[in-house]
Parts: structure tokens; C-alpha cells; sequence
């Protein structure tokens, strides 16, 4: 095998036993306790990946995703109760409707949004969250404003009751995935990395540049709104300010950058990495706010120290050492080592 | 309808301290091109630093501004070293997750210290008020107009009338050649950060003493003052004093003549409006890309 196969070869593996792993988890870890953050977590898995189709490729920052995940949450709470559907596994099977009307939401607000760049964009979308919020809170005759929605709650029992949602949880997951990975591939994936390179170059070279990045935001928008829809069902109750929460919305850009922005792992591994440890800091300092101290720091240390993420400096940290061993202990100065590794150390 | 004009009259007023804690917000982007997603925290910061000095001294909550006005100051210059002097590559972006994170930081303290409890800035002037025409004003609007105009007449002052002052517009027109003919565009970033946190001490104080606050508040008040920037042009000094305007104008005369709950949501519609046929807002020049 070549070296580029057998590189694949291994990926591929370790795709499968990750994949596995995920699906053994409720048999190994059967308290709900450990499902619950089980959910959670996958459930940041999706979001971060679904945010970086948008964030990462096309370099758009979205402070507003929050937006999506409360609109798909009350789109299926609301059809649920019109529909009157009961508890139990069907409720599962409208959460692609929920999708489809976050899309339509999305386009709406995306049309608006994507008329402005950079610094004007990230305003508009967290603008356009509170225009949500404000609506989903005074629209009392469709929404229940103030005082929330309920949805039905199935009658499993508490050792399986989580199961289902991170089962859901988790196709969702592995659904962004592929098509974050799908896209990355793909010639649209490439136009995206060209608009957020230089747009204005990109859209001289003949990439339809406001198509592209509706269309992403739309997919990413859908993707947010599906788990968001999930995400209601599970908790059984939401309000407005609740679950059109600028912390969600910021918790997964936060992931991403962590892990590293436009990588198609990066926004993976930042959520397993930051959604445990929140979960863990709020349950035992959420009463003081002091957790929110804590998240600053991690924060401000990942963007002024690791501004580019864990898994591009991981991967550069692996591309020296290789090329070090390659040139062998005796071949290679430290000077010839950084001259091999430096395509691989751009900055971004 | 006497309502109609009353709510003009208090829209104005209560502009006043929104255009000015705006201004700080565009003042420091266009001499950094960074957004401050934390003044809204700054404002509250300089809210309770204020109810500290009252609660623990019984000093008044606008004498107060002589300490928590230069504390600012310093605090903003500081930020501006530390926090984002450091950001490289894509500085626009990064820089909004900085502040936000910082914003944050500044929440959690002060939950922590103060408690999520809603609090009020109190004064006599609260609850007095002054005849105006049919109708009364609390004089507490008054004085808060009236020291936001003249921070506001005091940092048109500094910019156009003294050599810090040009320093930082030919920062905002052009870091590059200001650079060339000598302003040191690092030591004017970090004074003009300084300058825009310290108006966030006294929109504090008349935020604090027209409206009840607890550490949350900064989320509501910095989605409003982005609105209102990016409605005026995101960088224009007079862009930032009529957007307050017509956000506090149009939210009070909607909560009259429609209902107070649909009040801020005309605002954002009217921002919508704008973007789409303006997306550089009123007085924006052409959003530059981000070089």
C-alpha cells in the first residue's frame, strides 16, 4: 500500500470505531445521568458542525444561530400539538418537517443578512435572533409568549429515556458530518473557501458568490433547526428566551474555534472538549455565574493563544515530526525540518 | 393626542444616553474596524460601579462619574493592550469574540459580587419632575440629556478640535498613511478605547438611574446599541446620534399608539428596511472587505 492509502485506510478505521464507540455508548453508560450529558454533548457535536458550514468555509461569523435552534424547536413543538401527536416515537419523524421550515425562515433571513459583510453581518444576525425572540414572545396566540410551550413527554422509563434523543442526537450529528464533509469535497465547497478568502476575487473568477452563501447558511440554518427541534422534544418545555439563547448560539461558534475553524474535525472535537466541561461547571457554579468567568478565560486564552485551533496546530505538530523523521536524524538540521514543515504552518 | 408628542419629547431625551453610549461603540470602531460586543457589559460595569460609590459612600450617582469615568479609562486602555492588540489574521471577526467573551467575564463578576437581583440607581431627582406644556418630565431625564450632550459636545471637541483629535480621525480614514505621517496608530487605538469605555461609565449612570439593571442587562443593551451603529453606518459619530434618535423615537411613539410589547420590534423592522436598501446604513461609506 502507499503511504497516501494506507493514511486512508487508517482514517477510515478509526472513523468506524469512533462511529461505534457513539453507538455503544448507552449500553456502557446506562445511567441518565451520563446519557443525559451524552445528549448534550453529541447535540453541540451537530450544532458546531453545522455552524462551521456556514463560520468555517465561507468565514461569515454568525452570532445568531440561537435563531434556527429556537425556530425548529417551536416549529415542531407547534406541529405536534395542531397535529395532536402523541408521545412516543413519531414525534421523531416531524423533525424533518422542522427542518424544512427552519429553511424557509432561514432564507428569509439569510436574503437580509448576506446583503452585508464582515463586522455588519455578525450584528444583523444577532439582531435578527432578537427579532425572533421579541416575536416568539409577543405572538402569544401562536407561540404561548411568556409563559411556554409543552410538549408531549413519553412515558419511557428513566433508565431509557434518554436513549432515543441521543440516538436522534446523534444521526443528526453524523448527518452534518457527512454533508459538512460532502461539501468540503465538492466544487461549491471550494467556492465557499474562495469567498472567504477574497470574495470580490472569488466573484471575479465566476463564483456565483451570493448563491453560495445563501445556500450554505440555509443548510447550516437546517441543520441547527433539526437538533434544535430535537432538543425541544427532550427538555419537553421551552420559552423564548430560553431556547433562543445567545449562549447556544455562542457556545458553538465557540467550539468551533476551539477546535479549529473550516476543518471539517475541529468543530467535533472542540464540543467533546468544551460541552462536558460546561456541563460540569454549571452543575456545580451555576448558582454563582462564576462558570461564565470561567468561560470567558477559556475563551480569551484559545483566540490569543491558539487562534487558529487545536486540530490545524495538531495537525502541523504531526506534519513536522513526520517530515523530521523522513529526513532522518542525521539529514535534517532543525532549520531543513521548519523549511518542510513551513507549507504547512500558513497562518490563516 | 397629547400622548404622541410626550412620547416624542421622551424619545428625545431618552436618546440622548443611548446616543451616547453608541458613540463610545462607533468611536471605537472606526479607529479600531473591531466591534465592542462588550460595551453593553462596560455600561452595566459602569452602572454598578456607581451603586457600589452610592450604596457604600452615599455619593451621588452622576459625582460619582469623576472616579468610575478616569477607573474606566484605564480599564478600556487596558483591555485594548491585553485583549486586542494581540489579534492577528482576521481582526474583525476575532475581535467580536473577545469582547464577547470579555463581556462575559464582566457579567459572571458581577453576578457574583452583586448578585442577579434587578437594581436601581436612586437619587431625589428621581421622582421629582418639571411641567412641560400638558405634561411633566422627571427632571431625572433632564440631567441625563443634559450630561450626555455635553460628553458628547466634549468628544466632538477632542476630535476636531485638538491634535489627539486629528490623530484619530486620520486613523479612522486611513491606519496605513496616518502611520506614514508619524501618529502612532497603537498608542491613539488604545487612548480612543479608553475614551469610548469611559462614555460607557456615564451611560451607565443614566442607564442606571432611567432603568432597572441586574448583570443580564448587557445582552438587551448591546443588541440595541449594534442596531442603532449599523443603523447610523458603522463608524460615523453622526451616524450613532441619529440612529439613537429614531430607535428611542420610534420605540416610544409605537408604544403609544400601538402597544409597548411591539415597541422595540418596529425598531428592528426599520433597521431590516434600511439594510436592504442601504447596507451600509445612513451614513456609512461602502463597507470596505476585510483586507
Amino acid at each position: 500500500m502507499t503511504p497516501a492509502r494506507r493514511t486512508s485506510a487508517l482514517k477510515g478505521g478509526a472513523l468506524l470505531v469512533v462511529v461505534v464507540l457513539a453507538l455503544l455508548v448507552p449500553v456502557f453508560a446506562a445511567d441518565p445521568a451520563t446519557t443525559n450529558i451524552a445528549v448534550f454533548t453529541t447535540m453541540y457535536v451537530g450544532l458546531a458542525t453545522a455552524w462551521n458550514i456556514m463560520g468555517g468555509y465561507t468565514g461569515y461569523i454568525s452570532l445568531g444561530h440561537a435563531a434556527f435552534f429556537g425556530f425548529g424547536s417551536y416549529a415542531l413543538g407547534l406541529l405536534l400539538a395542531h397535529l395532536g401527536i402523541a408521545a412516543g416515537y413519531t414525534p421523531f419523524l416531524f423533525v424533518p418537517v422542522a427542518g424544512i421550515l427552519t429553511v424557509v425562515i432561514a432564507l428569509a433571513i439569510g436574503w437580509i443578512a448576506l446583503r452585508t459583510r464582515a463586522a455588519t453581518f455578525v450584528i444583523v444576525t444577532i439582531s435578527c435572533m432578537f427579532i425572533l425572540q421579541l416575536l416568539a414572545e409577543n405572538l402569544v396566540g401562536l407561540t404561548g409568549g411568556g409563559s411556554g410551550l409543552s410538549f408531549p413527554v413519553p412515558t419511557w422509563s428513566g433508565d431509557f429515556f434518554n436513549t432515543p434523543y441521543y440516538y436522534a442526537m446523534l444521526v443528526l450529528a453524523l448527518v452534518g458530518l457527512a454533508v459538512s464533509a460532502g461539501i468540503r469535497r465538492s466544487k461549491f465547497g471550494l467556492g465557499l473557501l474562495a469567498i472567504r478568502d477574497d470574495e470580490d476575487k472569488a466573484l471575479a473568477v465566476g463564483v456565483p458568490a451570493r448563491g453560495f452563501k445563501l445556500t450554505a447558511f440555509v443548510i447550516s440554518a437546517a441543520l441547527v433547526g433539526m437538533i434544535g427541534a430535537v432538543y425541544g422534544y427532550y427538555v419537553t418545555y421551552i420559552y423564548p428566551q430560553f431556547v433562543i439563547d445567545p449562549l447556544v448560539g455562542l457556545s458553538m461558534v465557540l467550539m468551533v474555534f476551539l477546535g479549529g475553524l473550516g476543518t471539517l474535525w475541529g468543530p467535533v472535537v472542540g464540543a467533546l472538549i468544551l460541552e462536558p466541561a460546561q456541563l460540569w461547571l454549571s452543575y456545580n457554579f451555576g448558582a454563582s455565574r462564576l462558570y461564565l468567568v470561567f468561560y470567558a478565560a477559556v475563551f480569551l486564552v484559545v483566540i490569543l493563544l491558539l487562534p487558529r485551533g487545536i486540530v490545524p496546530s495538531v495537525t502541523d505538530l504531526v506534519v513536522r515530526w513526520r517530515h523530521g523523521s523522513a529526513a532522518g536524524p542525521a539529514g535534517g538540521s532543525s532549520e531543513t525540518r521548519e523549511a518542510l514543515a513551513a507549507p504547512g504552518v500558513r497562518s490563516p | 393626542m397629547t400622548l404622541v408628542p410626550q412620547a416624542i419629547i421622551l424619545g428625545i431625551l431618552t436618546g440622548g444616553v443611548y446616543a451616547l453610549m453608541a458613540s463610545g461603540l462607533t468611536l471605537i470602531f472606526g479607529v479600531m474596524r473591531i466591534i465592542n460586543v462588550g460595551h453593553g457589559a462596560l455600561v452595566i460595569l459602569g452602572a454598578y460601579l456607581s451603586f457600589a460609590l452610592l450604596r457604600s459612600l452615599h455619593i451621588d450617582p452622576f459625582l460619582s462619574l469623576v472616579v468610575t469615568m478616569p477607573a474606566m479609562f484605564v480599564l478600556g486602555v487596558v483591555m485594548q493592550v491585553v485583549f486586542v492588540r494581540p489579534l492577528k489574521g482576521d481582526r474583525e471577526a476575532l475581535s467580536v469574540l473577545v469582547t464577547y467573551a470579555l463581556a462575559l467575564g464582566i457579567e459572571g463578576l458581577l453576578g457574583f459580587f452583586f448578585t442577579n437581583n434587578y437594581q436601581q440607581l436612586n437619587a431625589w431627582y428621581e421622582t421629582a419632575s418639571i411641567p412641560l406644556f400638558n405634561f411633566r418630565i422627571a427632571y431625572v431625564y433632564v440631567f441625563g440629556f443634559a450630561l450626555c450632550l455635553a460628553i458628547l459636545g466634549g468628544i466632538f471637541w477632542m476630535l476636531y478640535r485638538t491634535t489627539f483629535g486629528r490623530a484619530i480621525r486620520a486613523t479612522m480614514l486611513n491606519r496605513t498613511a496616518a502611520q506614514l505621517v508619524g501618529v502612532d496608530v497603537d498608542r491613539v487605538s488604545a487612548l480612543a478605547f479608553g475614551v469610548g469605555v469611559a462614555t460607557a461609565a456615564a451611560g451607565g449612570v443614566v442607564f442606571g438611574i432611567t432603568n432597572v439593571f441586574n448583570p443580564g442587562s448587557h445582552y438587551d443593551l448591546i443588541s440595541r446599541l449594534l442596531t442603532i451603529i449599523v443603523l447610523g453606518g458603522l463608524g460615523s459619530l453622526r451616524g450613532a446620534i441619529v440612529g439613537a434618535m429614531v430607535m428611542l423615537i420610534s420605540t416610544d411613539v409605537t408604544a403609544v399608539v400601538i402597544s409597548p410589547v411591539w415597541a422595540s420590534f418596529v425598531f428592528f423592522v426599520i433597521l431590516i428596511g434600511v439594510l436592504v436598501v442601504r447596507p451600509q446604513g445612513l451614513y456609512g461609506i461602502t463597507v470596505r472587505d476585510r483586507a
